[in-house]
């Protein structure tokens, strides 16, 4: 009990900082923003490592390697192609 | 040690967003972003108990030559169809995530799994697959493999998706009794990927970029449902983030096109279009046919020329042939601008990124609130593959279905050119009355081709 109201907790907080910090964004950004917060969405990388890393049966090994696999993709082609996309945004010359 | 890392990642990954939202900072923004999951992830390789580093490490290396590739290739004009295949992509990670740690405790007889986590793991599976598969169909709609463009409405879907959503939901209670790989498990992984199927078919083209925002908000919340699953805050902050921040892009978008968020998810646009245009005025209408030369002589003699850009310029590859157009304007004292509404194209933004990669300052683009006060000082104004968004019908008359929603004022200007392939309304299937006005001249043809036209007739004169 005691964990899940630390997770809410949490979780709350970090709902408030996220509409506290987008609130304001022009919409000459907003493709980058999505791109690159999707590239953090990929964070379940990290629980795609750890379940890959604890498999004990061959099943559960090929889960992980396919949670691996979709969440680095989403990860490094996230943020690869928002750095592409912001190198093309100038000002006037 | 690993959770002060993961809470190092988290910052970083706000303060990626954060600067994200300044022209300034952004790429700054996102290398803070990548050095935090750089971060992470090594910090999970070191300390997060893994016993098979070859598996993990080949999963890292193939995900990231995958993500690589599509960085690299992907046109600028398929933006909208890889952020939905990477959103996705994350849905369905978590939700595999979710299944490899039930098959986990399921195997490990000394442990079981508390409450929190597989109510947690009921969730993720849902949200994950939800995910993915209506990724997918955005995905396989925004390419046109699948669907086109209208949306897929069928009499009592939204029944069929109640009802697929509640058994998903059974299905869940029934997993949370019983946590294990069995019947519960398979049906609301079942479940929850025709209902991801059944909630995005409605949705049609003109309204992907809500849906490209709502599945972005998803993946996030996919992620945050894996954190509470494998207690890991890290996952917790940064997958509520995003779900956070697809939210606030949602509602951005809905305001952008005067619809309810309810409106856009099981409205269907577009559907009763049919009896509306059938019911709008007959009789002939006439329209004033122009070609490159005639269109190229009135701009010339323009001082003030305000191009508004739609999906048909995405289409069209159209946007590098645009910016040759307005050098040669430029060329000639004439003021150029771009008009962009916010949503123009498939996605948020769409069309300020295919602009950058012609090479458009970003100061040349004007946001719709900025630019329509001038149009009535404006010469010329050039649509490009542009309708729904420039249609005066939104203003005027109470029975088009867009009506409320905000729009460019292209018509106040005193010509406006109209560069379409035919006069076949846009992806909603309204009717423009733009096309009918005396002050409007109509340049049918392919955009790019007739941008370039219309650069070559000037360079001509």
């Amino acid at each position: 009990m005691e964990s899940l109201v630390m997770m809410l907790t949490v979780f709350v907080l970090a709902v408030f900082v996220g509409f506290e910090v987008i609130s304001k964004v022009p919409p000459l950004l907003h493709t980058p923003l999505m791109s690159g917060s999707n590239a953090i969405s990929g964070v379940t990388v990290l629980g795609a490592i750890i379940a890959t890393g604890a498999a004990i049966t061959t099943g559960m090994k090929w889960l992980g390697f396919f949670a691996v696999v979709l969440a680095m993709t989403n990860v490094v082609g996230g943020f690869a192609v928002t750095h592409r996309m912001l190198g093309m945004f100038r000002r006037k010359k | 040690m690993l959770n002060l890392l993961y809470l190092l990642a988290a910052v970083s990954f706000i303060l990626a967003l954060k600067m994200l939202s300044s022209p300034k900072t952004a790429v700054a923004g996102n290398l803070t972003g990548a050095v935090g999951m750089l971060v992470a992830i090594v910090a999970t390789l070191y300390a997060g108990g893994v016993v098979d580093f070859p598996t993990v490490l080949a999963g890292l290396a193939l995900g990231s030559v995958f993500g690589l590739l599509l960085a690299i290739f992907t046109p600028m004009t398929a933006m909208p169809e890889m952020v939905g295949l990477l959103n996705g992509f994350g849905g369905a990670a978590s939700a595999l995530v979710a299944s490899a740690e039930l098959l986990r405790v399921q195997n490990t007889p000394e442990e079981t799994m508390g409450m929190v986590a597989i109510v947690a793991i009921a969730l993720s599976l849902l949200i994950g697959w939800v995910t993915f598969t209506g990724s997918m169909v955005a995905f396989l709609r925004l390419r046109e493999w699948i669907l086109g463009g209208r949306p897929t409405l069928f009499p009592g879907q939204h029944w069929l998706n109640l009802a697929l959503f509640l058994g998903a939901v059974v299905a869940g209670i029934l997993l949370v009794q019983k946590p294990e790989v069995g019947t519960p498990f398979y049906v609301l992984t079942v479940l929850a990927s025709i209902l991801g199927i059944g909630l995005t078919i409605p949705i049609g083209g003109a309204d992907m970029p809500v849906v490209i925002c709502l599945l972005n908000s998803y993946s996030g919340m996919a992620a945050c449902t894996t954190g509470f699953v494998l207690n890991n805050n890290g996952l917790i902050i940064s997958g509520s983030l995003v779900g956070a921040s697809g939210i606030i892009l949602t509602n951005i978008m809905c305001k952008a096109m005067n619809r309810s968020f309810t409106n856009v998810l099981f409205g269907g646009f577009g559907a009763t279009v049919q009896e509306v245009a059938a019911a709008g005025p007959g009789g002939p209408k006439t329209v004033r046919r122009g070609d490159a030369e005639e269109a190229a002589m009135i701009l010339e003699s323009a001082r003030t020329v305000v191009i508004a850009p739609g999906y048909g310029m995405a289409v069209a590859q159209a946007q590098h042939a645009v910016k040759e157009l307005a050098d040669e304007l430029a060329k000639r004292g004439i003021d150029v601008k771009y008009a962009i509404h916010p949503v123009a194209g498939r996605m948020p933004g769409h069309m300020n990124v295919l602009l950058a990669e012609a090479q458009v300052p970003y100061d040349q683009l004007w946001e719709m609130e900025k630019i329509n006060p001038l149009f009535p000082e404006t010469d010329v104004v050039l649509v490009i593959g542009a309708n729904d968004v420039v249609n005066p019908a939104a203003r005027t008359d109470p029975s088009s279905p867009i009506y409320g929603m905000p729009i460019l004022d292209v018509d106040r200007a005193r010509t406006v050119m109209v560069i379409k392939r035919s006069l076949n309304p846009g992806f909603a299937g309204i009717d423009n009355p733009l096309y009918y006005l005396p002050n409007t001249m109509m340049l049918f043809g392919d955009a790019k081709k007739m941008a370039l036209e219309l650069a070559e007739a000037l360079r001509q004169l």
